[in-house]
């Protein structure tokens, strides 16, 4: 009996995923071309908060660095945009969020607490003023042109980086080295002496959740088409996936899926509707997701659910 | 040759000298106690052996192997597990990941998942827990949770357990599960150093023991040895005219 329930729930599942799937792959065939930029830049959060969750959720290494990621992607596309395809292109630029995740991990991650989150948010801050600096006095311009790509495209795009990007992160979740992270979050030193190389567990992790980033960076810069430091490296773009995150819940996999989501139309609903006191009624809705729902809307759902089965349970 | 061998170990932790010069030798198979007051560099020691601090000078062997300044993973694959003092279970995980996380990163890397839940519940009956190994290890008692580190050093498949007051804060039931646990692992074949304050398990438990004091070394010998020895006795109870005083 038993058995055949978690059999059907997981077809279920699976059923439901690939449909949703089916329907995101099809939606630029019949949806308005507004619905599709919107899911572009839905996609384009979803995968930054996904890929920081993949890092920051278990471990508790809250990461303030998104934004150099990204926009190390965004510069990629910018430099390489003409030369290469894009495809290649944006491989590169996850490339470049990878390797400077390496470098940065193996320099800081020995960091713990409040001092790894002042580092990460610093490096955004020094690439910005770096590439700034960079431009004016070497290239002598401020900002960049990237040559455009149409928006169905973008969001194809997008939609396979979001495919893989969740096929990894469910892997990591279930594999041991996501049970490593886990331990480490818990108790690091623990698990550093039961065997698991913590420092390459998290550097690793850190740099395939960087790789996404960069990716996104990447494929975003070509619909933005100018570019400047300050675009590319908005600190906004660091606390935005830890926001949605926290809204989401970080429990399940697809709590900072949802969290994003929700979070993007959101700002994008009241910015078109409040255009003046948007960021305040943003604001309040943010206060009152933290003190009411601590879980996340995952809690939610789960309590909700869990009310729902416990009923059906009391009629059988 | 000895399973672990200790020359002239030191540590300083800014002036005080926590472990000072201390020579030590750890037989293949034997159950050998470390005892000392309060401070005396027990614990300190063991994080030597384990890597958790980097000795100032010296050098720790294990079978011939020097092992001084290794990462605290590598001596864990190579055959020395530790259980702590104040326990470090992962405590939002279930019991029996706790265990299997030993089994995935211990001495035999590149275990199923299917073996790693396997040996996890074989462990979990072993030192038992197999009726709990679905609750969060913060929700277990203290008893419990130094039983699964217990549980967790031994995943990794050690020859050398290092073991730190495991007994401490134990109720006399609990102690006399906690002793037979240890003979049971010794029946394993495995090496165990423990440190322990409870006397009357240290005592029936261990083939030797070592004593401590302000980070030195001050004696070493057999149960009865120790007993009776007078730098011991005046270590822990003080000298005669003192107390009279």
């Amino acid at each position: 009996m038993d058995i055949v329930r978690v059999i059907s729930k997981r077809s279920f599942v699976l059923g439901l995923l690939l449909l949703i799937l089916i329907l995101l792959a099809t939606s630029p065939l019949y949806a308005p071309r507004y619905t599709v930029i919107l899911l572009t830049s839905i996609f384009m959060y979803i995968i930054i908060t996904v890929s920081w969750t993949m890092f920051s959720g278990p471990t508790g290494y809250i990461s303030l660095a998104p934004a150099a990621f990204f926009g190390v992607g965004i510069y990629t596309s910018a430099i390489l945009g003409r030369a290469l395809p894009l495809p290649l292109v944006i491989g590169i630029g996850g490339l470049a969020g990878f390797c400077l995740a390496l470098l940065v991990g193996a320099l800081t991650l020995r960091l713990r607490g409040i001092y790894f989150v002042m580092f990460t948010f610093g490096l955004v801050e020094l690439l910005l003023h770096f590439v700034l600096w960079w431009e004016v006095n070497i290239t002598g311009t401020t900002g960049r042109v990237v040559p455009s790509v149409d928006n169905t495209t973008v969001y194809y795009l997008m939609l396979i980086i979001f495919a893989i990007l969740m096929l990894t992160a469910y892997l990591i979740k279930r594999s041991k080295l996501g049970l490593a992270l886990q331990s480490i979050g818990q108790e690091e030193d623990a698990a550093a002496h039961t065997g698991v190389n913590v420092t390459m567990v998290k550097v690793m992790t850190f740099a395939i959740s960087a790789f996404f980033m960069g990716t996104a960076g990447a494929i975003m810069a070509t619909r933005w088409t100018y570019i400047d430091p300050r675009i590319a490296f908005n600190p906004l773009l660091s606390f935005m996936p830890v926001l949605m995150a926290i809204f989401g819940g970080m429990g399940q996999l697809y709590g900072p899926v949802i969290g994003a989501a929700i979070f993007t139309y959101l700002e994008e609903f009241l910015i078109t509707r409040f255009p003046y006191y948007y960021m305040l009624i943003f604001g309040i809705i943010m206060v009152l997701a933290i003190v009411y729902l601590p879980d996340g809307l995952v809690g939610l759902i789960q309590k909700l659910w869990k009310r729902i089965s416990e009923r059906k349970y009391a009629y059988t | 040759m000895p399973i672990l061998e200790g020359k002239g170990v030191t540590k300083y932790f800014g002036g005080l000298a926590a472990v000072s010069n201390v020579d030590f030798t750890v037989e293949q198979g034997e159950a050998l106690g470390l005892i000392g007051p309060n401070g005396a560099g027990k614990t300190t020691l063991f994080d030597l052996i384990s890597a958790a601090l980097v000795p100032k000078s010296g050098t720790i062997r294990f079978k011939g192997e020097d092992i001084t300044g290794l990462k605290p993973y590598k001596i864990c694959r190579m055959g020395v597990a530790r259980t702590f003092q104040m326990v470090k279970v992962f405590a939002d995980m279930p019991v029996l990941n706790n265990v299997a996380l030993g089994s995935y990163f211990g001495t035999s890397p590149g275990m199923s998942s299917t073996d790693a839940v396997r040996e996890a519940t074989e462990l979990l009956k072993f030192v038992g827990l197999s009726e709990v190994k679905a609750t969060p290890a913060k929700d277990l008692t203290l008893a419990n949770q130094k039983r699964l580190e217990v549980a967790r050093a031994l995943a990794t498949k050690p020859e050398l357990l290092l073991l730190d007051e495991m007994m401490a804060g134990l109720n006399p039931a609990e102690l006399a599960q906690a002793m037979e646990l240890i003979t049971r692992i010794r029946d394993k074949g495995i090496t165990i150093f423990m440190i322990e304050h409870v006397m009357k398990a240290i005592m029936s438990v261990c083939d030797r023991i070592i004593v401590l004091h302000h980070g030195q070394k001050i004696a070493q010998g057999t149960p009865q040895e120790i007993t009776t020895s007078k730098t011991v006795i005046k270590v822990y109870l003080g000298e005669k005219a003192h107390a009279g005083s």
